[in-house]
């Protein structure tokens, strides 16, 4: 990635000054008038955050029965949001540690965001497994509290134990790496403050930075080090959560296939979320200078290669399901297409893999309302994948006799719309109080846009200077 | 470690200064009260038993920091709450706490007695099994005697006496029958009437034989929608006297069955069941079993079983007894009509028959007119059977009336105006049982003084002046005979829960000899020949069960001269649609309605729960129209409108596979308007459409779609299942078994071979040394009748859902039975029943899937629940290939006041085995091999020990079976029941490729069909 890519990452005519402004200006000036449209949605989302306590309490206090499930559809909405959202995160800790490996730096200006939507899904994810046991005050038994506590250890031969260690490995990983890329940026805004108690928080949370060389080369050190953890989560976690179903013996879950299909189909669902989150925000803050139709247009190229290795994954299963000559596996496929759930598998195989073929146009690729769109179908297709995997496999499974039919509830789907809630109300809110765009590592790409590039550490001689200027 | 010199107290100046003191006279210890300075010195000291840490040396302070450590981690403990247990103060006789004890008594089901032994724990009846020595039961049950114990403890029961629905006294009650009497003294009781069910009670039809001599005009009714009319009537016109018939499946090779459900519905049922199926069951070297043929309208389990089945309009039922009878060469006159059904079927069983002379029987249904009983035994005498496959006895019923006939007398007399006193003992619910074109609940509001006897204050309690609820069988002395006329003492477990009566106690009252139920039971069998000392033969009858050698007399009894003069004209058969009447599966003639476990029970053949509806075979819901020609399964729902003359009825349509065709078959029973909470305002209520012409079936109905819909719901997913190209319930012919025995085929798979694990683990339920549990389910003997069913679930306290729980398909029975169609035909497939419990598969899927470890494995081969430790992920039931696994989606069981169903649930919580753990919301649960049979087998063979027996430990299901098709036991034992049948060739493992291997297996069903007759 050298600079003839990069002058396309920043548009306009941008200085140091002109991008911190830009950025910190919308958390800073508080009474700055905020767009109409941040109103609205943060409404609607409060709202449905609402919905979301009043159906997680009235399911402590009931239970479980409230929503759809049954024998033999064990699991239900809880299991398929769980996946959805999880998925939604990989797309952040992919832009923020491996594309920071290989030194894409083009992230720069989505990575905080995309870091912020990895953090926020998870914690929205995290809720499933939790409320979805039949007694969630005893949930804690999963935990390796261990025996001198509880008396036993957890079962850990189970995959549900695994998910335990990997999403609460995610979830401190990326919080952690998250924290650590705002240090600088903290900085700045401490710098920046006009209220004395704002001057405070900004300070705490800095941690302390001056932005000296030697916090440069620590801070340096320790995000290589948190992207390199961060890295092989990529591809753990989702891994895991695979293994919940690839574990079983169940006709439709038992797949070896399933690790890697599952990591790309959630970085295809994360790309999407991301499209969907920057799009109106740059519009509504005036950020197109730095997201520009650049990274829709590699967020899009990105979206359609993951989404070709997600239909692969739908071909194959469907391949294998009739070449393994299992009769179980065969009827799976088979009631998977002509089933009752037919017009969701169709659906799926629509919005999954034949939309986003759409995005083999550069035409395409540069429409806001199209990109917005097949995101848009992506995550709705994403959703129902899940849906297909965890229903139409449990549904109908070896014994004729104990088939049966999934249909959700209000409250499958008052938990669902309120995670969504949750999500979108904490990420307004981040967009409002934290510097959405990583100021100092968009600095850095300015400066090499600008042709001032020397290779090495120097550069953040000059970003530092850029950063005492203020 | 504090030196504490005790002080004596001086007591005297303790006392005085008790007297002296004012103020609030508490104190807390007697050191206070002495005001010691000691005392002083301790109450100023915050932490007075605390040595100070200068005088520690190091050695005690290191002690003192250990045992500090140590002890910190019991801060951890929780204290649970605290319930005291009060022993008893003077122990009951015989009552050790904590061991059930077991008394013998009977249960009568349509007025026939069923012998069974009663577990109760501490005074307080849980269980019913099947007494074995009683010939009616031979130690097994079916689904009512299983639930009747939920009938005790409903908590929907008439709690009063009450007086058009005031509450009353017994006392009042007593006062104004005997005014009403009194008017009646004059007349001889000529405006008196009796209306009882079927009789078979001594003491009763002696102390209403008493009634009647001190009102000679009074008059005896009796009228139970259950009762056998048409055998009476039949034996009546064949054999001049209306003998009770006895069959004798055990002797029989060959049995026709002519719209005869056998295996359920007849008082001898359970018996005949066991009878039966003994002579089908398949072991090494079997070459020959019985053989089964039926001919029936709506499938049953009798049709079920039969090696082949004929679908048939009930009205042709009868042209084809006249066409086997004439194949017998039995003269029917020369008008006997002709059937064009089938007739090389009908041939080749009427030839089989004949050929096995003096064991072939036909076996007529009770629905049949009286000519088609009479043909069969004319056609029975003629096979040689009677004396051997049939015998005939004396009548078991007190007085065998016709009970329509015997209605419609009272009604009569009520209209002209007779009856001023009408009392109606025994809960048969005339008002909603009764023929339509009776109009009984408008007759019998002519009647001055009403009184009603039932259990529930139901239809008819409502239109009688008084209504004395009656006891429920564990609660009153009584007495019944069974269908062969042995006799047994009714003997109560436990004091009445509520003011109620038997009809006993109601007989002994009218007649002025107001005795408590045990001394009119002990009066009446000093009369009725307690032979020797009476007290030794009263103890042992009680023991026993049942009265030795008081089965009914056989009698001797041949056609009477020429029966074709006596046969009345035949029906035509028409072509039209017909309707059949048929007491429901579960719920009997409505009686069950507020039984949660018989509403809950998924019918035998059907699968519906909680609902009727107007069953109807494929072909005819397509000529219908109510359905596409090529999905009949999309009939299922449609609501239908019946019509049958002026009476109409809409009802939801079930489509069944294997029904006659232009025939709709509906059963009564539902549609109860007042009952408890339970059984009211569930299914549809075909009474209406049944008079007292045609009380069983009818031609000229007419269906209409309404173009509505309706959920009904069974626990099948759609309604008919098919196995696909999964063999889960094996079948195979006896000649097949006979060729090859190993069921295998060559293009099946076997049992997978033991791969090499990775991840070997020590296999310690497989090299365990001691007992391994195994469970052998023998698909040959399986009828389907649901007893294993209601007994699981009266074991092990699982809970009663309720409609809206069962449609959101969270049943809880822990032994399902499933049942699958086999064949091409859709007009006649085969049926195959399959019970499904818990495998404990030796391999478990359930067990590594689970996080917390709440499903384990013993070393004797169970798969255990751990309640207490399950979170509830449902993973294990999602990973289980059988579904088997059942989840506590809400709070099922009673533990609030108030139970999903809505019930008071206090009354239903004394219905819990103590044994077995009550599970909350939350959990998983799932068969547990009945572990505390297991369990307490073991202590018992501990305290002699010894290993534990075999058939020492029986479980519920296996327990309740009436045909033996479930064996527990110990594999590990080459001699047990259950490794013996383990070891027959035709024994399968279900879903064996998925290497789980179950510690239940199956035995393959043999069919045993006439080579004659093609099946396809």
């Amino acid at each position: 990635m050298q600079n003839h890519g990069a002058e396309k990452f920043i548009g306009g005519k941008q200085t140091f000054e002109s991008i911190t402004t830009k950025i910190e200006s919308v958390v800073i000036d508080q009474r700055k008038k905020h767009p109409l449209e941040w109103y609205v949605v943060f409404g609607i989302a409060f709202g449905l955050l609402q919905v979301l306590m009043l159906a997680v309490t009235y399911l402590i206090v009931r239970g479980t029965g409230i929503w759809g499930i049954n024998i033999p559809v064990g699991w239900g909405f809880a299991i398929i949001n769980f996946v959805w959202w999880i998925g939604i995160g990989h797309a952040g800790t992919l832009i923020s540690a491996i594309l920071l490996l290989m030194r894409q730096q083009w992230r720069n200006s989505i990575n905080r965001f995309a870091e912020a939507m990895t953090l926020f899904a998870v914690m929205c994810a995290g809720i499933f497994p939790l409320i979805h046991t039949g007694r969630p005050w005893v949930a804690y038994w999963l935990m390796p509290i261990g025996p001198n506590i509880l008396g036993m250890w957890p079962q850990f031969r189970s995959p549900l134990v695994w998910d335990v260690f990997a999403v609460t490995t995610y979830i401190t990983v990326s919080a952690l790496f998250w924290f650590v890329g705002l240090i600088p940026d903290f900085g700045t805004m401490r710098d920046r403050a006009k209220p004395k108690w704002l001057k405070y928080l900004f300070g705490t949370l800095a941690m302390g930075w001056r932005g000296s060389n030697q916090h440069w080369f620590r801070y340096e050190s320790a995000y290589l080090i948190l992207a390199g953890l961060s890295t092989p989560l990529v591809l753990s976690v989702h891994t895991i959560v695979s293994f919940d179903f690839a574990i079983s013996i169940v006709p439709g879950w038992h797949t070896t296939i399933f690790p890697p299909y599952f990591v790309a189909g959630a970085i295809y669902a994360g790309f999407a979320m991301v499209l969907l989150l920057a799009i109106p925000i740059r519009a509504w803050y005036g950020l197109k200078d730095l997201i520009t139709m650049k990274h829709i247009d590699w967020m899009a190229k990105f979206m359609l290669g993951t989404g070709m290795v997600v239909f692969y994954g739908y071909l194959t299963e469907a391949f294998y399901g009739y070449y393994s000559g299992n009769k179980y596996e065969m009827f799976m496929i088979h009631n998977r297409m002509t089933g009752p759930y037919a017009p969701l598998y169709w659906s799926l195989i629509v919005c999954n893999g034949l939309t986003p073929q759409i995005l083999w146009s550069q035409r395409m690729r540069h429409s806001i309302p199209v990109v917005f769109a097949v995101s848009v179908i992506v995550s709705i297709g994403m959703w129902l994948e899940r849906f297909i995997i965890v229903v139409t496999s449990l549904h109908r499974d070896f014994m004729p006799s104990a088939w049966g039919m999934y249909t959700p509830t209000i409250w499958d789907w008052a938990t669902f719309l309120g995670t969504i809630g949750l999500f979108t109300f904490l990420m307004f809110l981040f967009v409002r109080f934290v510097p959405m765009i990583n100021i100092f590592e968009m600095k850095d790409l300015l400066h090499k846009q600008e042709g001032h590039a020397i290779s090495g550490r120097k550069e953040h001689v000059v970003v530092e200077a850029a950063s005492a200027h203020e | 470690m504090h030196d504490h010199d005790e002080q004596p107290h001086n007591l005297d100046s303790m006392r005085s200064k008790l007297q002296g003191k004012d103020g609030a006279q508490y104190w807390r210890s007697l050191e206070e009260l002495a005001g010691t300075d000691e005392f002083q010195r301790f109450v100023d000291d915050e932490f007075p038993h605390r040595a100070t840490l200068l005088e520690l040396d190091r050695r005690q302070f290191l002690t003192l920091m250990g045992s500090s450590l140590a002890l910190a981690g019991l801060t951890g403990c929780r204290i649970l709450p605290q319930d005291k247990i009060v022993p008893y103060v003077k122990a009951p006789e015989e009552v050790i706490a904590g061991k059930p004890l077991t008394y013998a008594t009977a249960i009568s089901l349509g007025g026939y007695a069923h012998g069974v032994l009663v577990e109760s724990h501490e005074g307080r009846p849980t269980k019913i099994e099947g007494n074995p020595g009683h010939p009616a039961s031979l130690g097994a049950t079916n689904a009512f005697m299983q639930a009747a114990m939920h009938t005790l403890y409903d908590p929907d029961r008439a709690r009063a006496i009450t007086n058009v629905a005031v509450a009353s006294t017994w006392d009042d009650f007593l006062a104004a029958t005997s005014k009403a009497l009194e008017g009646q003294t004059a007349s001889k009781g000529a405006g008196i009437r009796l209306l009882t069910e079927t009789v078979t009670s001594p003491t009763l039809a002696a102390q209403i034989r008493e009634f009647l001599t001190k009102y000679p005009n009074a008059e005896w009714h009796q009228y139970d929608t259950s009762s056998a009319d048409n055998v009476k009537a039949g034996a009546r016109l064949a054999l001049g006297s209306p003998v009770n018939v006895v069959y004798k499946f055990d002797k029989a090779a060959r049995v026709l069955s002519l719209d005869s459900d056998f295996l359920m519905t007849m008082p001898g049922s359970v018996r005949y069941a066991r009878d039966f199926t003994n002579g089908r069951r398949v072991r090494k070297g079997t070459r020959e079993i019985n053989r089964l043929y039926a001919i029936e309208s709506m499938p049953t389990l009798t049709g079920a079983l039969a090696d082949h089945r004929l679908p048939a309009k009930s009205s042709d039922i009868e042209a084809i007894a006249y066409s086997i009878a004439q194949g017998l060469g039995i003269d029917v006159g020369s008008s006997a009509p002709t059937t064009k059904l089938a007739p090389p079927w009908i041939a080749a069983a009427v030839k089989d028959l004949n050929a096995h002379p003096g064991e072939s029987l036909v076996v007529p249904g009770e629905q049949q007119p009286p000519s088609v009983h009479a043909l069969c035994h004319a056609i029975n005498e003629k096979l040689g059977a009677v004396g051997k496959t049939v015998v005939y006895t004396e009548p078991v019923e007190a007085e065998a009336v016709e009970h329509v006939a015997s209605l419609n007398d009272l009604l009569a007399d009520i209209h002209a105006g007779h009856v001023q006193a009408l009392f109606i003992l025994g809960g048969s619910n005339p008002a909603f049982t009764a023929p339509a074109d009776f109009a009984f609940a408008d007759t019998l509001r002519r009647v001055r003084f009403k009184v009603y006897h039932g259990i529930y204050a139901d239809e008819t309690a409502a239109l009688c002046d008084w209504h004395v609820p009656d006891t429920h069988f564990l609660e009153a002395w009584s007495d019944a005979r069974a269908f062969d006329g042995t006799a047994s003492i009714v003997q109560p477990l436990i004091e009445p829960l509520y003011v109620s009566k038997s009809a006993h106690e109601v007989m002994a009252a009218l007649n002025d000899k107001p005795l408590p139920g045990y001394d009119i039971l002990r009066e009446s069998w000093k009369a009725l020949g307690g032979a020797g000392d009476f007290d030794t033969w009263w103890r042992k009858t009680l023991y026993q069960g049942f009265v030795d050698g008081s089965a009914a007399k056989e009698v001797q009894a041949t056609i009477q001269g020429s029966l074709a003069s006596r046969l009345p004209q035949p029906v035509s058969a028409g072509s039209g649609l017909e309707i059949n009447f048929r007491l429901d599966p579960t719920l009997g003639d409505g009686r069950w309605a507020n039984n949660a476990w018989l509403q809950e029970l998924p019918k035998p053949v059907t699968k519906l729960v909680w609902d009727n509806a107007a069953i109807m075979s494929p072909a005819t819901a397509t000529e219908l129209k109510l359905c596409p020609a090529d999905r009949p399964d999309q009939a299922t729902g449609s609501m239908v409108e019946l019509s049958l003359g002026n009476r109409k009825l809409k009802m939801p349509v079930y489509i069944l596979p294997g029904h006659a065709a232009n025939s709709v078959t509906v059963h009564v029973g539902y549609g109860r308007t007042k009952t408890g909470l339970v059984g009211a305002d569930h299914g549809f209520n075909p009474y209406p459409l049944r008079t007292s012409a045609a009380p069983w079936f009818s031609g000229g109905l007419k269906v209409s779609p309404t173009g509505e819909k309706y959920d009904l719901l069974s626990t099948h997913y759609h309604n008919s299942i098919e196995m696909l190209d999964r063999e889960l319930a094996r079948v195979r012919t006896i000649e097949d078994f006979i060729k090859n025995p190993k069921l295998t085929e060559p293009d099946e798979e076997e049992n997978p071979p033991e791969y090499d694990t990775l991840f070997r683990e020590p296999d310690t339920y497989r090299d365990w040394e001691g007992a391994k549990w195994g469970m052998s389910i023998d698909l040959q003997t399986c009828i389907g009748c649901n007893a294993c069913v209601v007994a699981c679930q009266a074991e092990n306290n699982i809970p009663t859902v309720g409609k809206d729980q069962v449609s959101r398909g969270r049943e809880m029975h822990w032994i399902r039975i499933d049942r699958y169609f086999k064949g091409k035909d859709l007009e006649n497939p085969q049926v195959v029943f399959q019970p499904v419990p818990c495998m404990h598969c030796e391999r478990a899927p359930c067990e590594p899937v689970c996080p917390v470890a709440a499903t384990t494995h013993s070393h004797e081969g169970l798969n255990q629940m751990v309640y207490n430790r399950c979170v509830g992920t449902r993973y294990c039931s999602n990973n289980c290939p059988y579904k088997v696994r059942r989840f506590n989606f809400l709070n099922y069981a009673n533990h609030h006041d108030v139970n999903e169903l809505g019930q008071e649930a206090a009354p239903l919580k004394l219905l819990n085995n103590p044994n077995v753990t009550v599970r909350s919301r939350g959990v998983m649960e799932k068969c547990s091999y009945c572990v505390q049979r297991i369990n307490a087998a073991r202590i018992e063979a501990k305290k002699d020990r010894r290993n534990i027996k075999d058939g020492e430990v029986v479980t519920a299901c296996e327990q309740a079976c009436p045909t033996q098709a479930i064996i527990f036991g110990d594999i590990a034992d080459a001699n047990s029941r259950v490794s013996k049948a383990k070891r027959q060739d035709h024994d399968y493992t279900l879903l064996a490729d998925l290497n789980t291997r179950p510690r239940t297996t199956y035995m393959a069903k043999i069919r045993n069909p006439n080579p004659e007759i093609s099946t396809e």
